[in-house]
């Protein structure tokens, strides 16, 4: 045995693993704690999950705040708001993103440099301050309708803002890089001789796309899919700031039970099960991706 | 009328020449390989006749048509590829496939093409493989059966035993000449290997820096090379060089530091005075210990290389000029090191070079 030895191989393992216990899977459990509780004024604004009666500990944990999300069909059309609205924009995402990523691919040298730098530039500015620009291009008076109505175009100004259409194009336009990163990872570490080979071989460009370049990309169009619309999913402040009445989210309407309606039972049930679906289709597409490595 | 007609064809790569005005004619049937070292031009030539490189100027006709505009995959040609690039994603019998469904061809003739090109390359029962579950030699014979799948007029193959281990390569070699025989596909080879060129193809063609030096069959290259580029490159040789002078009833060449001029083979029509070279190869040197009669180089033996099938013994003259000679089996053993030695050979063998 030469290296690190048992003792320092433990330490690189388990670092980590301490990293996550600590900061992700405590967190995670203090969160399911609290959606068993009971609401009550005070601080900590709910039960406490043992109660000692004098008699021992007694395991005070109440199903109610599941219930509550169960019977009222506001949570339920949240939570389907927001997966409709992540999956269009995961789409959108795809079909614009998959042929910048293409087209960054393909180019050579300082042009390809340049190309990835301008993809990852919007990163280096606030993501609050990004979608608040997108309220002042958007609004009524913004520069987009006063640029339209100064052109002549139109003589009213277009309803831009506070609807799907600014949250689709707010998510789209924040999530994109996650889409085209893994993209490109992807297409440039495709062999050129197998697209050279299809063609050879008698397929047309677009057969050869079909045939070659998408089977082979499948592992990066799986992990951008999911690097956009997973956050997409639980994303609160798009929708908070360019959404309207119309764009009901799920990450709305767990802040505004946590701050409006300081119910933090009940947040936090939300919050379980936001985590309890997004987990299962994450694992699924997890697997997908292993497989992917080893064809 | 040839299958491949290459017409004046020249590509430019910045201030490189891949292809100089080069013309070439290959008949079909022909087993042709493309020889030269590497960044000679073999490789873009090749991806001209393919329609992957688009030549700056000349034409290349395929079977009466002209094909110097046409995109890759309208050409009747194939080729297999040197990394092979076979599909990851796609089975042995679905990589060979990929190119009959491009033609649209019914499942039933699919499937009994692909049967009978893994027979021809001897990978029945490998079907449903892919392709990294497949050593080198049988990725080899996949690229092949995939490339011939389509029967098409021309095969185009781009170092095709570049990837094997030594011993495969030989084994490969006498088979791809049996599979080139059976399918009478016009095979067109290109390899900077000589010992592949001579013993595979029917004709072969030298490239040096974008240009064709020598086309001519394998013994035509070996023993008549036209330039001293083609006689160092394709085998041994010991190449003498010096002036025309005239000798005994035949022209001889006058090399500096060798006593006297060597007599050159008869028939020689050049004129004296002029620069020349002396091409003779190492298995047509004759060693002795006694002076023979007629032309002999006294030399003394520096150094031998057994080969297991001959030797190459090292010779060197009193005034340092090298020669290799190349005896068979044990033929080297009176030879030792140190021994001195004279070195003649049949004045025919010698071939007079002035490119």
């Amino acid at each position: 045995m030469t290296g690190l030895g048992r003792l320092g191989r433990l330490v690189v393992i388990g670092v980590p693993f301490l990293w996550l216990a600590l900061f992700f899977l405590l967190p995670l459990l203090i969160v399911v704690k609290i959606s068993l509780a009971e609401s009550t004024i005070g601080i900590p604004p709910y039960t406490p999950l043992f109660v000692n009666d004098g008699s021992g500990l007694k395991l005070h944990a109440t199903l109610a705040n599941f219930a509550l999300i169960a019977g009222d069909d506001l949570y339920l059309r949240a939570y389907l708001g927001s997966l409709g609205n992540a999956a269009v924009a995961t789409a959108l995402c795809l079909l614009v993103g998959y042929p910048v990523a293409y087209a960054i691919a393909r180019s050579q040298g300082v042009r390809r440099q340049l190309l990835l730098f301008l993809i990852m530039l919007p990163f280096w500015t606030s993501f609050l301050i990004r979608v608040y620009a997108w309220i002042a291009i958007l609004e009524p008076n913004g520069l987009l309708n006063q640029a339209l109505i100064a052109l002549g175009l139109i003589a009213t100004p277009l309803p831009l803002l506070n609807n799907l259409f600014s949250v689709q194009l707010g998510l789209v336009y924040s999530y994109l890089p996650f889409m085209i990163l893994p993209l490109y990872g992807s297409l440039s570490g495709l062999d050129q001789s197998l697209i050279e080979a299809a063609a050879d071989l008698g397929a047309r460009p677009l057969q050869t796309f079909l045939g070659v370049t998408l089977p082979l990309t499948l592992p990066g169009i799986a992990a951008g899919c999911l690097l956009v619309l997973i956050p997409a999913i639980g994303e609160f402040v798009i929708p908070d700031l360019l959404g309207g009445p119309d764009t009901l989210m799920i990450g709305k309407v767990l802040w505004d039970e946590f701050f409006n309606n300081r119910d933090w039972p009940v947040a936090a049930a939300v919050a379980v099960v936001l985590v309890a679906a997004l987990a299962l289709p994450l694992l699924a597409a997890q697997r997908f991706l292993e497989r992917g490595h080893t064809a | 009328m040839a299958l491949l007609e290459i017409a004046g064809v020249s590509r430019r790569f910045g201030a490189t020449t891949a292809a100089a005005d080069v013309s070439l004619s290959i008949e079909s049937g022909a087993f042709y390989a493309l020889l030269g070292p590497s960044g000679c031009g073999k490789t873009t030539l090749l991806r001209m006749i393919a329609g992957f490189e688009t030549p700056d100027s000349g034409r290349i006709v395929i079977d009466g048509v002209d094909v110097t505009g046409l995109p890759p995959y309208a050409r009747p040609v194939n080729m297999m590829f040197q990394s092979y690039a076979l599909f990851p994603h796609m089975d042995v019998a679905g990589n060979i496939a990929f190119g009959l469904r491009q033609e649209r061809m019914d499942r039933r003739h699919i499937a009994a093409r692909v049967e009978e090109m893994l027979a021809l390359v001897q990978m029945e029962g490998y079907a449903r493989r892919r392709p990294h579950e497949l050593s080198g030699g049988q990725r080899q014979r996949v690229a092949l059966a995939r490339a011939l799948a389509k029967m098409p007029k021309l095969l185009l193959l781009d170092e095709p035993l570049a990837a094997l281990d030594r011993k495969l390569r030989a084994e490969t070699r006498l088979e791809l000449i049996g599979i080139q025989e059976r399918v009478g596909i016009t095979f067109l080879v290109v390899t900077h290997d000589q010992e592949e060129a001579l013993s595979m193809a029917t004709c072969v063609a030298v490239m040096d820096r974008g240009r064709l030096v020598q086309t001519g069959a394998p013994t035509e290259i070996y023993e008549r090379p036209a330039s001293r580029f083609v006689a160092g490159f394709v085998g041994e040789v010991n190449l003498f060089e010096g002036e025309l002078t005239a000798g005994f009833n035949c022209l001889a060449l006058t090399v500096a530091g060798l006593g006297k001029p060597i007599p050159l083979p008869s028939g020689t029509q050049l004129p004296e005075g002029a620069a020349a070279a002396l091409a003779v190869r190492p298995e047509k040197l004759v060693l002795s210990h006694a002076a023979p009669a007629g032309f002999a180089i006294a030399a003394t033996v520096s150094s031998i290389g057994y080969l297991g099938g001959g030797s190459i013994v090292h010779l060197a003259t009193e005034q340092g000029i090298a020669l290799k000679a190349y005896l068979p089996g044990t033929a080297a053993g009176p030879f030792g090191r140190g021994t001195p030695v004279w070195a003649s050979w049949p004045l025919e063998a010698g071939v007079v070079l002035t490119q």
